[in-house]
């Protein structure tokens, strides 16, 4: 089995809510908006994982935590790709212990699998690793500077890590990110602004961003939303065509079912900051065991009005993660719901052997981690 | 005669770069109670021939040409007085976007007594009851009708929008892409509300969409719009199942299918042609992998391919017409 390049442990990012003047004075206990609560999944070379969800479910928070572009504030996240030399590892978890970030142990256990522990890494060794780790943005029109040129923006990620030798070199680094994005010729780009390229061409252009410094694992949040249907497999494709070029590993952040259901190899369902499903695509797609994915994958738009399917649809919309409600957070929209789910959490339960899901209704062959 | 016939309906915009012909000769027909798609990428003008039917048109946008007969009056000639009669009153639209539609600072019960209280000579205590009985209609709950835009979540402001647009009781209303904005779940709340609507009120509805799956699961018409020009335009059903156009084809092979095989969709290199110079020809012969030399030099018409079902292209054939 090929080995995690990603493992997320029960990762949290919760935000404070800014109390008011009369709150802080009664003294409140400080409220806090958990967009990500307690998530945990792995994901392995080479392979496209896939996190789906309603907005607000806390799936780009995720996504952004795991770069530290949001702090987490709780949980771990073990990279265990390239990117740090032995030493600089050393130096890092030497530094995290003395910070008292880490103990002993667990800076051990860390360095014998040979993984770096992300979330306990100091700013400069960050900036050092995130080189490997890159992230794709949503929207192309807005996520491009308009006034540098195509090669600005490529080449900036070069600047800001101080690599390629001569202008010359970082030049050759660009060209080649561009043709591997699929802009070629890359000369015939280079020189251009993104107002003067089309929707599809800015989405290349932001992937040869994050290619520039030879990534190993990227982040893709929404990278065909903003797009056209017509063009969205092309990007999709090239996407693929890197995995097998650079040997890449994605997290493929979508609220879009069907996209998901023909571009992942595993997906996790996500419902108020936890991953609720999670499982092979086709088995999850195909035999969904949660209330809320059954419902979910029945309310997606099908491309042929001779399939009449019948519809989950579910009352009322998503509650506030700022309240959270007590038992199974998905319980008061759940068509199923008992009374237990009212105040008791469920645990994952392994339903086969990679396919987990967290509902009361479902008994499975065990506890997941 | 049908509750709505377009005819040839051409409309441009005045840019700094010449003019940009937007919509380029488009017809078709609606009657009392139907629904129709209206599909395409952006920029092939879907929106801007709903904005034409409702005279919405921005400053530097005119229609140049054809008719656009609506309950026996030419909407293309319609102004003042005598148009601001039949709109909202008698057409209404759905704008894209809920959140940026309505007015923030207004309650939005008095945002829908205003186009009643304009149109019909009825009191507000009878205006106000109205707006109730909407919000009924729409699914929210009557006691919120003093409360503003600001508290409403996305899929509830689409409902109240919903509301408005049929405060007049019109006999069309325009959908202008009325899910983009929004999560696959209330998506589905707002289709589902949408088509029961059109059912109980025998509406006539244009929807406006970029998803074709949106539009398969709404509309009994569908018409395939590209680069200013309807491709192709039958009955859903009839464009699904036996689609012509090579255009559609591909449109259809690019939505995965949740329900089908597991496979990367298709896509069509290339893009649109720049509406201002539009190509000779075929507009799509660029991305077509069927082009020929003819399709190059000569702009194939709609042909009736079967009963009802036409299609733009120099290589389809009427079958048994």
């Amino acid at each position: 089995m090929s080995k995690d390049i990603i493992n997320v442990d029960n990762l949290q990012v919760w935000f404070p809510v800014r109390r008011g003047f009369v709150e802080s004075l009664t003294s409140k206990e400080q409220r806090w908006v958990k967009a990500v609560d307690g998530v945990s999944f792995n994901i392995k070379e080479r392979e496209i994982f896939c996190l789906v969800g309603e907005s607000g479910c806390g799936k780009t928070t995720t996504g952004k935590a795991i770069l530290r572009l949001v702090e987490p504030t709780g949980g771990n996240v073990k990279y265990g790709g390239e990117g740090l030399t032995a030493q600089q590892v050393k130096e890092a978890m030497e530094k995290a212990i003395s910070k008292k970030l880490l103990t002993k142990q667990e800076a051990e256990a860390c360095l014998s699998s040979g993984c770096v522990e992300v979330t306990k890494l100091p700013k400069d060794k960050m900036k050092l690793l995130r080189q490997k780790m890159q992230m794709i943005f949503q929207d192309p029109y807005e996520s491009l500077n308009p006034k540098q040129s195509i090669y600005d923006i490529v080449a900036e990620p070069l600047v800001v890590n101080n690599l390629g030798q001569n202008e010359a070199d970082r030049e050759k680094r660009v060209e080649k990110a561009l043709d591997d994005a699929g802009l070629r010729p890359p000369k015939h780009f280079m020189w251009r602004y993104p107002h003067e390229v089309s929707g599809g061409q800015r989405q290349r252009v932001g992937i040869a961003g994050a290619l520039v410094l030879q990534p190993q694992f990227l982040v893709a949040d929404e990278p065909v939303s903003m797009l056209d249907v017509s063009i969205r497999s092309e990007i999709l494709k090239l996407m693929l065509d890197l995995r097998e070029k650079r040997g890449l590993t994605y997290l493929f952040i979508t609220h879009d079912l069907s996209v998901a259901y023909v571009f992942s190899d595993r997906i996790g369902i996500m419902y108020l900051g936890k991953i609720v499903e999670l499982g092979p695509t086709e088995e999850v797609i195909k035999g969904p065991r949660h209330p809320y994915t059954k419902a979910l994958i029945s309310v997606v738009p099908k491309p042929d009005p001779r399939l009449k399917t019948e519809k989950i649809i579910l009352k009322g919309e998503r509650p506030d993660p700022a309240h959270i409600p007590p038992g199974c957070r998905f319980h008061p929209r759940c068509p199923y719901a008992m009374d237990r789910c009212k105040t008791e959490e469920p645990e994952p339960m392994y339903v086969s052997q990679e396919h987990w899901v967290s509902c009361w209704l479902v008994t499975g062959e065990g506890k997941a981690q | 005669m049908s509750l709505l016939e377009v005819n040839d309906l051409k409309t441009y915009f005045k840019t700094q770069e010449g003019t940009l012909k937007a919509v380029d000769g488009i017809s078709f027909n609606l009657e009392k109670g139907q629904a129709m798609g209206l599909a395409g990428e952006s920029g092939c003008g879907k929106t801007t021939a709903a904005l034409s039917i409702m005279k919405l048109l921005p400053a530097n946008g005119y229609i140049a040409g054809g008719s656009i007969n609506f309950m026996g009056q030419d909407m293309a000639k319609v102004t003042g007085e005598k148009l601001r009669a039949i709109r909202w009153r008698d057409i209404s639209i759905i704008f894209q976007g809920a959140m940026n539609a309505l007015n923030p600072v207004k309650r939005v019960g008095d945002q829908i007594t205003e186009p009643i209280l304009l149109h019909e000579k009825v009191d507000e205590a009878t205006a106000e009851k109205r707006v109730k009985e909407l919000f009924e209609l729409v699914g929210i709950n009557p006691s919120r009708i003093r409360e503003y835009p600001h508290e409403f979540s996305g899929g509830m402001r689409q409902r109240v929008m919903i509301a408005m647009a049929l405060a007049c009781r019109p006999k069309l209303v325009i959908c202008d892409e009325p899910t983009t904005a929004l999560d696959v779940m209330i998506q589905a709340q707002i289709l589902t509300l949408l088509k029961n609507l059109q059912q109980e009120l025998e509406l006539a509805m244009i929807i406006i969409s970029h998803d074709l799956s949106v539009l398969a699961e709404t509309c009994e018409l569908l018409s395939i719009m590209y680069a200013g020009k309807i491709v192709e335009r039958s009955s859903a059903i009839e464009v699904f199942a036996n689609p012509q156009h090579p255009y559609t084809k591909g449109l259809i092979a690019a939505f995965p299918n949740i329900k089908g095989e597991r496979r990367m969709p298709a896509s069509i290199s290339g893009n649109p042609p720049n509406l201002i110079k539009p190509p000779p020809g075929c507009r799509f012969s660029d991305r077509c992998y069927m082009a020929q030399d003819l399709c190059k030099q000569e702009e194939p018409s709609l042909i009736e391919v079967l009963p009802g079902h036409f299609a733009a292209c120099h290589f389809v054939k009427p079958k048994g017409v």
